[in-house]
């Protein structure tokens, strides 16, 4: 079996995690396994269709009522229980922020090594091997484990969905235990800034500001063509950032968050190389800046040069009437 | 508070990566290593809580002998004592190694601590598996990713950021925490730090003082190929005034690349 780890939040599941269903299915499929999705905390059965329906054959249910607040010792005690039960092969997460916390704690208790945030799983000559970007993508790297269970976490946004099918399979409840005191921290309270919905790492589309924009209230501009593009998000440069411009979260490269978004537009960004080791992988670039020699035109599949105070409005215009 | 920080040694951001194809490395040749950045808000947060509370902060590195230089420079920004692991292997992309040799350092050498801070994730292996492993070895929470902490006597609460809000953990120490960009302002060293860095001794403890045999830590990752991204070739720049380039890049977006 290949088991998948498949993450809630607020009662759904994310869509991060059926990426990592569907890849799981693919790889498990070609080494004639069967997929095993193990979910983690209370309430959990409502979420069992959609599970079913992007491929998974069991779905394991680990409840128990210490696992509602997320923790790391409480979640990798749970599913080392699970693992130690059902001898998988391979144990996949999404590399969300919560796959990227707990996978390597149950690699450690498992005592194997781990492949971090890859971007391609292949199976060659009957064993996994994993393709993962390094030195912020500047490199990247093809490697096999040569501990098992085989595990890894998935970039989100690089995975395919399957279709979903009409299926069903076998739920299992397990009743976890968890020995007293074994949770020595765990996650009190979710704080959430108002009114954004979309994470970058997990927007179809990001629009990106940087020095270029001149100040703060210029990103209103952004949120403004964000707001006409469904599943879009604002991110921005660290000079963006650090000016105090926009929120930390926001900020795409190196000591920000990596995206690979299917359109990226860039506005006002030069192109610093911790700039692209955060957004190179995005699968269509735009950029807009009035500089031509800017190094972000290097890695653009589409550039303006331009004024970005003229450019946003006219293709505010545009997108209006292409989404009416 | 008796606290322990975790640095390594790694090629500084702004370098050329290049690779040698026959063994799958980079070329270390005209690289400038550094500290990576994500330890030094680990050192800085250290060196505050120290200021706050008292206590000690000993700084850690797993690493060849050059390692010395990014365990002077937390000296010189104010770490009271630093100690170097000798490990001669090259950047193996194993983490699993390294939590290995830092948890059985910790039993060993410095069993009476506080706290383990880390980076979120080193420059180059990019991996954000050490911290977590260690925790799980040593039996310890964990806050990842953090961009906010607070000590209040042995309980600490972090804020992590994670995707489009942040967790607010709370956990009790010892623990481990790992440091991400916001979470302080790191320090530029003294002229002062760095002279009395300069004279401190750096004591190095091998694998076989701390019990380890080199099969206990054989990396598990086996690198087949290592190679540059495939490099994505300018595109088309829109000609005409800007009214008509944002009309023409709406419809190439829609038509042509079909992702709006
Ligand atoms: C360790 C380290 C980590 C780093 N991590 C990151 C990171 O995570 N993310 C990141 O982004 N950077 C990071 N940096 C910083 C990076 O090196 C650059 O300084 C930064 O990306 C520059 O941001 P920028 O492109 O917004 O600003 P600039 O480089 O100043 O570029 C501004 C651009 O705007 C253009 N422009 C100005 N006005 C207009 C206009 N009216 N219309 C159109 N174009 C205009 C200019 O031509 C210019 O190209 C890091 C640096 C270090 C050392
Ligand atoms: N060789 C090492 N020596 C000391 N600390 C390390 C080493 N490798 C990783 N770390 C610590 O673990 C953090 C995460 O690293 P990584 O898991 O490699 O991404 C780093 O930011 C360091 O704090």
């Amino acid at each position: 079996m290949f088991l998948v780890f498949i993450e809630t939040r607020e009662g759904k599941v994310k869509k991060s995690s059926l990426e990592a269903l569907s890849e799981t299915k693919r790889r498990a499929g070609e080494l004639g396994s069967d997929v095993g999705a193990a979910l983690v905390g209370t309430g959990l059965e409502c979420l069992n269709p959609e599970i079913f329906s992007f491929g998974a054959s069991q779905i394991f249910l680990l409840e128990n009522e210490q696992l509602a607040p997320y923790s790391s010792q409480g979640y990798a005690t749970a599913l080392h229980e699970l693992v130690k039960e059902v001898n998988p092969k391979a144990i996949f997460f999404a590399a969300t922020a919560m796959g990227r916390d707990l996978a390597p704690r149950l690699a450690a208790k498992l005592g194997v090594a781990l492949a971090s945030d890859c971007t391609k799983v292949a199976v060659k000559d009957g064993k996994l091997e994993f393709t993962r970007p390094v030195y912020a993508g500047k490199a990247f790297l093809t490697l096999t484990l040569k501990s098992m269970p085989q595990i890894a976490t998935l970039r989100p946004n690089v995975f395919p969905l399957v279709e979903p099918q009409n299926a069903v399979g076998e739920v299992r409840k397990k009743e976890v235990t968890i020995p007293p005191g074994a949770i020595k921290g765990q996650v009190a309270e979710l704080l959430k800034e108002k009114g954004e919905e979309i994470d970058v790492t997990e927007a179809d589309i990001i629009v990106s500001g940087g020095r270029g924009m001149k100040g703060p209230e210029n990103f209103a501009l952004l949120k403004e063509l964000a707001a006409l593009i469904p599943r879009s998000a604002v991110g921005a440069s660290r000079s963006a950032v650090d000016s105090g411009w926009i929120g930390h979260q926001h900020q795409v490269g190196q000591t920000g968050k990596t995206v690979s978004p299917n359109l990226y537009m860039a506005f006002g960004i030069s192109g610093a190389i911790q700039h692209l080791a955060g957004m190179s992988s995005s699968k269509h670039i735009v950029a807009v800046n009035k500089d031509p020699e800017a190094p972000i035109f290097k890695v653009a599949d589409y550039g303006i040069v331009g004024d970005l105070f003229q450019v946003i409005p006219a293709l505010k215009a545009e997108l209006k009437k292409l989404f009416e | 508070m008796n606290i322990l920080v975790f640095v390594k040694r790694v090629p500084d951001t702004e370098s050329k990566i290049r690779i040698h194809h026959e063994t799958n490395t980079v070329i270390e040749e005209g690289l400038n290593f550094i500290i990576s950045s994500n330890d030094e808000y680990a050192v800085e947060e250290a060196l505050r809580l120290r200021e706050a509370k008292g206590g000690q902060v000993t700084v850690i590195s797993v690493g060849a002998e050059e390692s010395t230089t990014i365990l002077r420079k937390c000296l010189a920004m104010g770490a009271d004592e630093a100690v170097l692991i000798k490990d001669d292997l090259k950047e193996t992309y194993d983490g699993l190694r390294i939590a290995k040799m830092i948890t059985r350092a910790v039993e060993k050498k410095f069993p009476h601590f506080d706290l383990l801070l880390f980076g979120k994730q080193s420059v180059g292996a990019d991996n954000a598996q050490v911290p977590s492993m260690v925790a799980e070895m040593l039996g310890l929470p964990q806050a990842n990713v953090v961009t906010k902490l607070e000590i209040n006597g042995t309980q600490g609460t972090a804020l992590r950021e994670i995707e489009g809000a942040e967790e607010k953990v709370i956990f009790s120490l010892p623990a481990v925490v790992s440091a991400q960009k916001g979470l302080n302002e790191p320090r530029y060293e003294t002229l002062k730090g760095i002279m009395a860095a300069k004279k401190k001794i750096i004591p190095v403890m091998t694998l076989e003082e701390l019990g380890l045999r080199k099969e206990d830590v054989a990396p598990q990752v086996d690198i087949t190929k290592m190679e540059m991204p495939p490099a994505r070739q300018a595109g088309k720049i829109i000609p005409g005034p800007p009214e008509e380039a944002a009309k023409k890049l709406a419809e190439l977006l829609r038509r042509e690349a079909k992702v709006i």
